[in-house]
């Protein structure tokens, strides 16, 4: 390639910098700090080594205060337009198969696996683009109370949700378990899986085509296990999922999470292998996680 | 307490009355009232209680015992025994068997019958339960009688009609039992607590170990005697009393599935830490500092009899107490009037008189925070108003209290003091009534007093807290989810999604 560039007459590409996405921005890291991910395939205008941004503490808060900041607006939009907003990020995430497919396998996944897992992904996002207004159908209840009053209880988002996301599946790690905590109004900060996290910036690049208000999802690059215990320790994030099959940051996230009492959610290998299945990665259960009922005692009486 | 007071004569009361609206109570009763105690004849305690564990009284292996007082009298009312990690482990061990060999495999038609006897039974000794519950832990006998027992039973009730419509309460996904159960519950509600803990567990097929408060002991193991009555299978609910390190024990051991604690918002990041890393399940039902928001559209009277019931209800031992009163301005001081004139009326005393309107503090270990917490309002500057009722010489008792002028940033609005003792705060729009009611790391209620309907939608909308009370406060039901947003906890009890704290839904 790089005879093949000096030759005259050749076209030089242009290589992407791969940014973390915060606030509806594309940043790197306050700190300057970065590092290196190496792996090319055949279509791919990028270099042999790319430079990523190595996400710190800083990074982590800044993203808080953009998660902050969207969350009213996206909470109090109508859970209808929650819905249109995630199915137009399964039309984005489709127009891009091929480039999704091309990086996954650059990050060293098959060429049918990454056919598979792309296909996935744009169902799963189209299954939670539907289910955006059916969540309060499905768990709120009147509550039949004694007294003069109507009385019921509504499911709302929880607030701001830290995601530390599996390895692999990359994308469909993503879609998993990020449209199910934004699905019912919450905002989040994701951590990208460390080792390739090229698919998470294009997927970060479907989001910020799809209508998304910008500061709803908010994904860092860096280390999951430098990453994850500043987000369990800080005060304003209301719920973690951490997918990793390291059993000590799993620990260390649950206890560091207990200052706050942030609503924890740890999974292993198990799980995160069970995400690739097309129904037992997906469903209300993981709605639920990030949700808080709230319970309603109204007057009736003249 | 009533025949200490003086008796006004009729001329000087009536005169009183003609000063309306501020009718200028001194504490004197205008009525004074002739004592009317329960009667305590038809309960006998035992002198001392074992561990129920398995079915069985046994003595603890720790071989110690423990006093319960009456916090009225300071009189010791039994010896309860204090299990240490041994004990712990021969009750998990009980659970774990009653889980395996019987109450899982049981029909869930079985166990609904099971969980229905507990209820009537309840209600059969309806009037035990209370006076002691009054005994052990100080609240007036109104309220045990009228509210915690009846509660109580109301929840056995509820739950055991879900227990074999399981199948229903997830929409057909697939639930299973989680196995035994870890149950620690505070001082305030022993009885009703114990209920809110055992009902869902029972109902969901889980097996349970409780561990009641160490100052209220007694309704717990009266309910033990109730499951030995109505046979319930041995093992299936195992009673294990103590102090601190019985519960830290049932904590840290390593057969319970799931752990769910009532109590403080400390010993909640405690517990919630210590679980880190083990698998265990957990809810957490914490602390509070309730916003009860008064508006100038609000019927004041109403609002007035709600901010005393949300502040002084069970002496303010309530963990969605409304402690944070916040009054719009322009109605503020007419408010204020009214809740002095109305307080000054509440009677302070023997937890067993059925007059008695606020009883003792909980312990001497309360009183103590109470009074700290009341030294610090005053040192920052709040103007304190206690009614200036008489108190009983013996007992812990603390006289109904408000602080007016209170800083946002003072303890008194910060803290929880979990006594009789409430925060008075203003504001002009409801954005700011908003700002300051969730400007709290507690989010378990909110109170809304308006006349206006729209406006409690909107404000609940916005209020993070779990549970809303619109003109009402301190209202419960089964059917009626309850917890907290925030460090308030996580997890519901009653209603439909408080079953999900005791299954796994796939």
């Amino acid at each position: 390639m790089a005879n093949e560039t000096k030759r005259l007459g050749m076209r030089l590409s242009v290589a992407k910098a791969y940014k973390m996405y915060v606030g509806g921005a594309f940043i790197r890291s306050e700190s300057g700090r970065y590092y290196q991910v190496s792996g090319m395939t055949k279509g791919s205008a990028d270099a042999e080594v790319v430079n990523i941004p190595l996400g710190s503490r800083k990074d982590a808060r800044d993203a808080v205060l953009a998660a902050k900041a969207a969350q009213h607006g996206w909470s109090s939009r109508s859970a209808f337009n929650r819905g249109q907003i995630l199915y137009r990020l399964a039309e984005v995430l489709e127009s891009r198969h091929e480039e999704l497919v091309t990086s996954l396998v650059r990050a060293g996944a098959t060429e049918s696996a990454a056919q598979i897992e792309v296909a996935t992904a744009v169902d799963r996002a189209v299954w939670y683009a539907g289910i955006a207004d059916k969540v309060s159908a499905l768990i709120a209840s009147h509550n039949p109370v004694s007294g003069p009053h109507f009385g019921f209880t509504l499911p709302e988002p929880t607030g701001i949700v830290a995601i530390v996301a599996p390895e692999s599946p990359t994308l469909l790690g993503l879609v998993s378990t990020i449209l199910p905590a934004i699905v019912s109004g919450n905002t989040c900060i994701v951590v990208a899986g460390e080792s390739d996290p090229r698919t998470a910036v294009i997927f970060c690049e479907c989001l910020a085509t799809s209508d998304l208000p910008g500061g709803v999802v908010n994904v860092l690059t860096g280390r999951a296990k430098e990453l994850g215990p500043h987000l369990a320790k800080h005060r304003e994030i209301n719920g973690l999922d951490v997918w990793t099959p390291d059993t000590s940051l799993r620990t260390q996230v649950e206890r560091d999470g207990a200052g706050s009492v942030k609503r924890v959610k740890t999974h292993g290998a198990g799980a995160i292998a069970a995400l690739r299945d097309e129904r037992a990665g997906q469903g209300l259960g993981f709605v639920e996680r990030f949700l808080e009922m709230k319970t309603v005692w109204h007057p009736a009486g003249l | 307490m009533a025949t200490q007071r003086k008796s006004i004569k009729r001329a000087d009361a009536a005169k009183i009355a003609a000063s309306e609206p501020d009718l200028g109570f001194t504490g004197e009763s205008l009525w004074p009232y002739a004592p009317s105690p329960e009667s305590t004849d038809h309960v006998v305690l035992q002198k001392r209680y074992e561990l129920f564990i398995g079915g069985k009284w046994v003595t603890p292996k720790s071989k110690k015992y423990f006093a319960t007082i009456n916090p009225a009298t300071e009189q010791v009312i039994a010896e309860v025994a204090e299990g240490n990690a041994a004990d712990m482990d021969a009750a998990v061990r009980a659970a774990r068997s009653a889980y395996e060999k019987i109450w899982s495999k049981m029909r869930p038609s079985e166990r609904a019958k099971y969980i229905y006897r507990i209820a009537r039974a309840i209600q059969e000794k309806a009037r035990e339960l209370a006076i002691v519950e009054s005994m052990d832990g100080g609240k007036p006998i109104k309220e045990s009688r009228d509210f915690d027992v009846p509660t109580a039973s109301a929840h056995f009730f509820y739950h055991a009609g879900w227990a074999d419509k399981l199948d229903l309460a997830f929409h057909g996904r697939p639930y299973r039992s989680l196995g035994v159960a870890g149950q620690i519950i505070p001082w305030n509600f022993p009885l009703l607590m114990a209920a809110w803990k055992i009902a869902p567990a029972l109902a969901c097929g889980n097996t349970v170990v409780l561990k009641p408060a160490e100052t209220t002991p007694l309704t717990a193991l009266l309910l033990a005697k109730i499951f030995e009555e109505i046979e319930l299978p041995p093992g299936v609910v195992n009673i294990v009393t103590g102090a601190r390190a019985t519960g830290a024990a049932l904590v840290a051991h390593p057969d319970v599935n799931k752990i769910a604690f009532t109590g403080s918002t400390d010993v909640g990041k405690r517990i919630q830490a210590e679980v880190a890393g083990t698998g265990k399940r957990l809810t957490l039902e914490l602390g509070g500092k309730a916003a009860n928001i008064v508006f100038a559209d609000a019927p004041l009277d109403q609002a007035v009899d709600g901010i005393v019931n949300g502040i002084y209800f069970n002496q303010g031992h309530v963990c969605c107490a409304g402690s944070r009163l916040l009054v719009e301005e322009s109605v503020h001081d007419i408010v204020v009037r009214k809740l002095r004139d109305r307080v000054a009326t509440m009677r302070v005393g023997d937890p067993l008189d059925k007059n008695t309107d606020i009883g003792a503090i909980n312990s001497k270990m309360q009183l103590d925070k109470i009074r700290e917490m009341v030294a610090a309002g005053e040192t920052e500057g709040a103007e304190r108003w206690s009614s200036p009722c008489a108190l009983p010489k013996k007992g812990y008792f603390f006289p109904p209290t408000f602080f007016t002028n209170v800083a946002q940033s003072s303890r008194i609005a910060r803290e929880e003091i979990f006594g009789p003792v409430l925060s008075v705060l203003t504001f002009r729009t409801p954005d700011e009534a908003l700002e300051k009611a969730n400007n709290t790391m507690y989010g378990l209620s909110a109170g809304i007093w308006t006349d206006k309907g729209a406006k409690i939608f909107w404000m609940a909308q916005r209020l993070q807290a779990g549970v809303i009370w619109a003109n009402t406060f301190n209202k419960f039901d089964p059917s009626s989810p309850f917890g907290g947003y925030k460090e308030s906890g996580f997890g519901r009890e009653g209603g439909r999604q408080g079953l999900s704290a005791y299954v796994e839904v796939g």
